[in-house]
C-alpha cells in the first residue's frame, strides 16, 4: 500500500512530463515494441490504432487466448432473441492481415516489470517497450455466498460472452411453465452499469412470449441503478407484474445461493428457482494483480495517458482501470484505447500528442423497438477522468424516438466493432 | 419528445433576451402569399393540396418532420422526425433561412431566404393552413434569432487534416469510415462547408440529436474545420 502511494505520486509526475515534452524513447533493439494483453474492446482498439497510425514504425503484438471474441455488448440482445450468436463474434484476421498486428493466441501468465517481459502460458516470453493491459474483469472470490466459478454451469454469470451466454439462454428457454428466474446483481463498480437491467428486460421479453406466467426476481445489493426510472417504467409497461426487484433496502444485498439445490436465500427467505444468474462483484482481470499494479480491486491510472500509476511503462484500459468518472463499458474502453495509443506513439516515436478527450454512450433495449441511451463526455484532469457534460433518454418518450434510438444502437454496434477489429 | 420541445423553447427564450432588438413582429400573411409564389413551384397548400416535388404544407405547424405519408424525404429530415423534431415557428424559420444548415442532405433545392421579415410573412401565410399554429402567439412579437447561417470567417477556416484524423477517432466509435449509413449516418466525403454548417447546427442546438449536440458542443471552430477537412477527403 505504501509502495503504491509513493508510485502513485511518481506516476503522476512522469505523466505530466510526457505531456509537456513528448520524447522519443531510445530503443536499443531496432523498432520499438508494444505488447497488448487482451483483444477486447480496449486491447483490439489500441493494437489497431497503434499499428495503423505508426505506419510500421512500431511492432505491435496482441496476446489473446480466444480466436473468436464474443462482444458482451449485444449479448443481452442475443439472449432476448434479437441477434444470433455469430453476429456478435469477431475474429482477429483483419488486425493481422490489414494492419500488421502480430496476433498470438495464448494467455499471458506473468509480467516482469524490471526486465519488461511478458511470459506466456505456452512457454516463452515477449519483450516490450510499452505494455498495454486490457484484460477486462474477473470475479471477486466469495462475493456471493455459496457460489464460485466452479458453479458457473449450474448458475451462469454470462458476464463474459460466448458459451456462458448460450448456456443462460438455453436455461431460460427450458424453464418450466410458471417457473422462477433469479438474478443476483453485482455491487458497484462493475462492468456495464445498465447491463444487468437490460438483461432482465431481455429475459422478460423471452418469457412474455414463451412462458408468460413465469416470474423474475432480482436481488440487488444497491438501492438504485443505471437508467433506473427508464427501466422501471419500461418493465411496468411491457412486463406488468413479472419482475420483482429487491433493492438493498429490502435485503437484496443479504444473499446466499445453493447451486446443488438450486435455491436462493434473500434476507433469510429461501426460494427454489429454475434459473439463477449470479453476477458477482468484480475486479480487474487477474493479470493486473500478477503484475503488482493494482490498488484494491482495480488499477489506478493517469487520466492523461492511461498509464498505471504504479508503472509508467504499462497502460491499463477499460474495465480493469480505475480512472474516475467513466463507466466500465465497451465504448469507454474503445475511447480510452485511442488516448493510450496516441500517448504510446508519442512516447516511442515522438509523434504529436493532443489533449485527451473521452466519450461514452450506452444504449439499452427494454423491449422490441424500445431503446434508451445514456452518455457523457469527459476530460482528463490530473486527478481523474472527469465528466464534462451528459444526457439521458427521458421517461415518456414516444415510440418513434425509442425506435430510432434502437436503430442507432445497431449502427453503433457496426461502427464500434469495425473500429476495434478493422 | 418533450425534452426536445423544451430545449427549443428555452433556446428561443435565450435568443430573445440576448437580442431583444432582433425579435420579429408577426409577419403579414397577405404579403406572405406573394413570397410563397416561389415555393409554389414545388409545394402546394390549401384545400385539396397534394404532394408534388415537395410535400404539401397543410398542417405544417405542429407536424413532426418528415411525417407526410407517401412522401420520400431525405434521410436527414427523416432522422430528425424520428428524433422528435416537430415544426414550429422557430424551426421553420431556421429551415427556410438556410435549408442545408438545417438538414445537409435535404432534397429541397432552395438556397434559403435571408430576409427575416419575408420569412415572418411567409410563415404567417402558411400558418393559415395549420389547425394547431405551433408557437406563434396571437399578438405579441415572436422571438426568433436571425442569422443562423454560419459566419463566413468560420466557414473560411482551413482545417488541419492531421488534427482532424486524431479527432476523428471519437467519431468512428459510431460512424463508419466505409460510409455505412444504417442507423447512424455516413459522414465521409462531404463537402467541407456542409460538414461545418451541420456541426455548428448541432453545437448551437438547432439540430435535435443529444449525442451530437454533446459531441459538437465541445469542439472549437478550428476542431470542426479540422474534422471537415479530414472527413471531406476520406473516400467512402
Ligand atoms: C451483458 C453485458 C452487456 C454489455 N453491454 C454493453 C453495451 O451495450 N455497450 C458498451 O459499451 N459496453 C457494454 N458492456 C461492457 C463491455 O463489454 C466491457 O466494458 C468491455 O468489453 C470492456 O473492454 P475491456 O477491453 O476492458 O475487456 P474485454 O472486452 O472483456 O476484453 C478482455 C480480453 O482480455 C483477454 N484476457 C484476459 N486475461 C488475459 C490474459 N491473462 N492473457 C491474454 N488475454 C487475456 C480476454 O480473453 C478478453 O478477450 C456490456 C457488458 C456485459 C457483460
Amino acid at each position: 500500500m505504501k509502495l503504491n502511494r509513493r508510485l502513485f505520486m511518481g506516476g503522476a509526475a512522469a505523466g505530466a512530463a510526457t505531456l509537456a515534452a513528448p520524447m522519443a524513447q531510445a530503443s536499443t533493439h531496432g523498432k520499438p515494441r508494444v505488447v497488448v494483453i487482451g483483444g477486447g474492446a480496449g486491447g483490439a482498439t489500441a493494437a489497431r490504432y497503434i499499428a495503423k497510425d505508426s505506419k510500421g514504425e512500431i511492432d505491435v503484438t496482441l496476446i489473446e487466448p480466444s480466436r473468436s471474441y464474443y462482444t458482451c455488448f449485444f449479448s443481452n440482445l442475443y439472449i432476448g432473441g434479437f441477434r444470433d450468436l455469430t453476429s456478435i463474434a469477431h475474429s482477429y484476421g483483419k488486425l493481422a492481415a490489414d494492419f500488421g498486428v502480430n496476433v498470438v493466441h495464448d494467455w499471458a501468465v506473468g509480467i516482469d516489470r524490471d526486465a519488461r517481459t511478458v511470459s506466456l502460458a505456452g512457454g516463452g516470453t515477449m519483450p516490450y517497450d510499452r505494455l498495454i493491459l486490457s484484460p477486462g474483469i474477473d470475479f471477486v472470490d466469495g462475493a456471493v455466498e455459496g457460489w464460485d466459478v466452479s458453479h458457473q454451469n449450474a448458475m451462469p454469470h454470462a458476464y463474459k460472452a460466448g458459451s456462458q451466454s448460450e448456456l443462460l439462454k438455453a436455461q431460460i428457454e427450458a424453464m418450466p411453465e410458471g417457473g422462477i428466474f433469479a438474478m443476483i446483481a453485482p455491487p458497484n463498480p462493475f462492468r456495464c452499469p445498465p447491463g444487468p437491467y437490460e438483461r432482465i428486460s431481455m429475459v422478460a421479453h423471452v418469457l412474455k412470449a414463451r412462458n408468460p406466467t413465469a416470474k423474475i426476481i432480482v436481488a440487488d445489493p444497491k438501492d438504485k441503478f443505471s437508467k433506473m426510472a427508464l427501466f422501471q417504467e419500461g418493465w411496468a409497461d411491457h412486463y406488468p407484474g413479472m419482475i420483482d426487484w429487491i433493492g438493498s433496502d429490502f435485503g437484496g444485498g443479504n444473499v446466499s445461493v445453493n447451486p446443488d439445490a438450486m435455491t436462493v436465500t434473500i434476507d433469510g427467505e429461501e426460494t427454489k428457482v429454475d434459473v439463477c444468474n449470479v453476477i458477482p462483484a468484480m475486479k480487474a482481470g487477474r493479470i493486473c494483480e500478477l503484475a503488482g499494479i493494482t490498488d484494491g480491486n482495480w488499477v489506478p491510472v493517469n487520466p492523461h495517458t492511461m498509464q498505471a500509476r504504479a508503472d509508467e511503462n504499462i497502460h491499463v484500459l477499460g474495465d480493469a482501470s480505475q480512472q474516475g468518472d467513466m463507466p466500465k463499458s465497451g465504448f469507454a474502453a474503445n475511447s480510452q484505447a485511442k488516448v493510450a495509443a496516441m500517448a504510446v506513439r508519442a512516447a516511442l516515436t515522438g509523434s504529436k500528442q493532443f489533449p485527451a478527450k473521452f466519450t461514452n454512450t450506452c444504449w439499452s433495449l427494454i423491449d422490441t423497438d424500445d431503446g434508451v441511451k445514456v452518455g457523457a463526455s469527459y476530460e482528463a484532469t490530473d486527478e481523474k477522468i472527469a465528466k464534462v457534460d451528459g444526457f439521458i433518454s427521458q421517461t415518456g418518450e414516444d415510440a418513434t424516438l425509442r425506435k430510432a434510438t434502437y436503430e442507432e444502437s445497431i449502427g453503433w454496434y457496426a461502427g464500434i466493432t469495425a473500429d476495434m477489429f478493422g | 419528445m418533450d425534452w426536445i420541445r423544451r430545449s427549443f423553447y428555452s433556446l428561443a427564450a435565450v435568443v430573445a433576451s440576448a437580442f431583444p432588438s432582433l425579435a420579429n413582429d408577426i409577419g403579414q400573411a397577405d404579403k406572405g402569399e406573394a413570397v410563397f409564389r416561389e415555393c409554389a413551384r414545388c409545394h402546394s397548400v390549401g384545400e385539396g393540396a397534394k404532394n408534388r416535388v415537395g410535400p404539401h404544407l397543410n398542417g405544417i405547424f405542429g407536424r413532426r418532420a418528415a411525417a407526410v405519408d407517401g412522401f420520400n424525404y431525405s434521410n436527414g429530415l427523416t432522422r430528425m422526425g424520428k428524433d422528435g423534431l416537430v415544426w414550429d415557428f422557430d424551426l421553420l424559420d431556421r429551415y427556410v433561412e438556410n435549408p442545408k444548415a438545417f438538414a445537409s442532405d435535404t432534397r429541397m433545392a432552395y438556397k434559403g431566404l435571408k430576409d427575416a421579415g419575408q420569412r415572418a410573412d411567409l410563415l404567417a401565410f402558411l400558418r393559415r393552413y395549420s389547425d394547431d399554429p405551433g408557437n406563434i402567439p396571437e399578438a405579441a412579437p415572436t422571438a426568433s434569432g436571425t442569422d443562423h447561417a454560419v459566419d463566413a470567417a468560420i466557414l473560411a477556416l482551413q482545417g488541419d487534416p492531421e488534427y482532424g484524423e486524431y479527432l476523428s477517432s471519437e467519431c468512428t466509435s459510431c460512424h463508419q469510415l466505409d460510409g455505412d449509413n444504417d442507423g447512424i449516418p455516413a459522414i465521409v466525403g462531404w463537402p467541407t462547408e456542409d460538414f461545418v454548417v451541420a456541426m455548428h447546427a448541432y453545437k448551437d442546438k438547432f439540430r435535435p440529436h443529444p449525442v451530437m449536440q454533446m459531441m459538437a458542443g465541445r469542439l472549437s471552430n478550428e476542431e470542426i474545420a479540422a474534422l471537415a477537412a479530414y472527413f471531406g477527403a476520406a473516400a467512402p
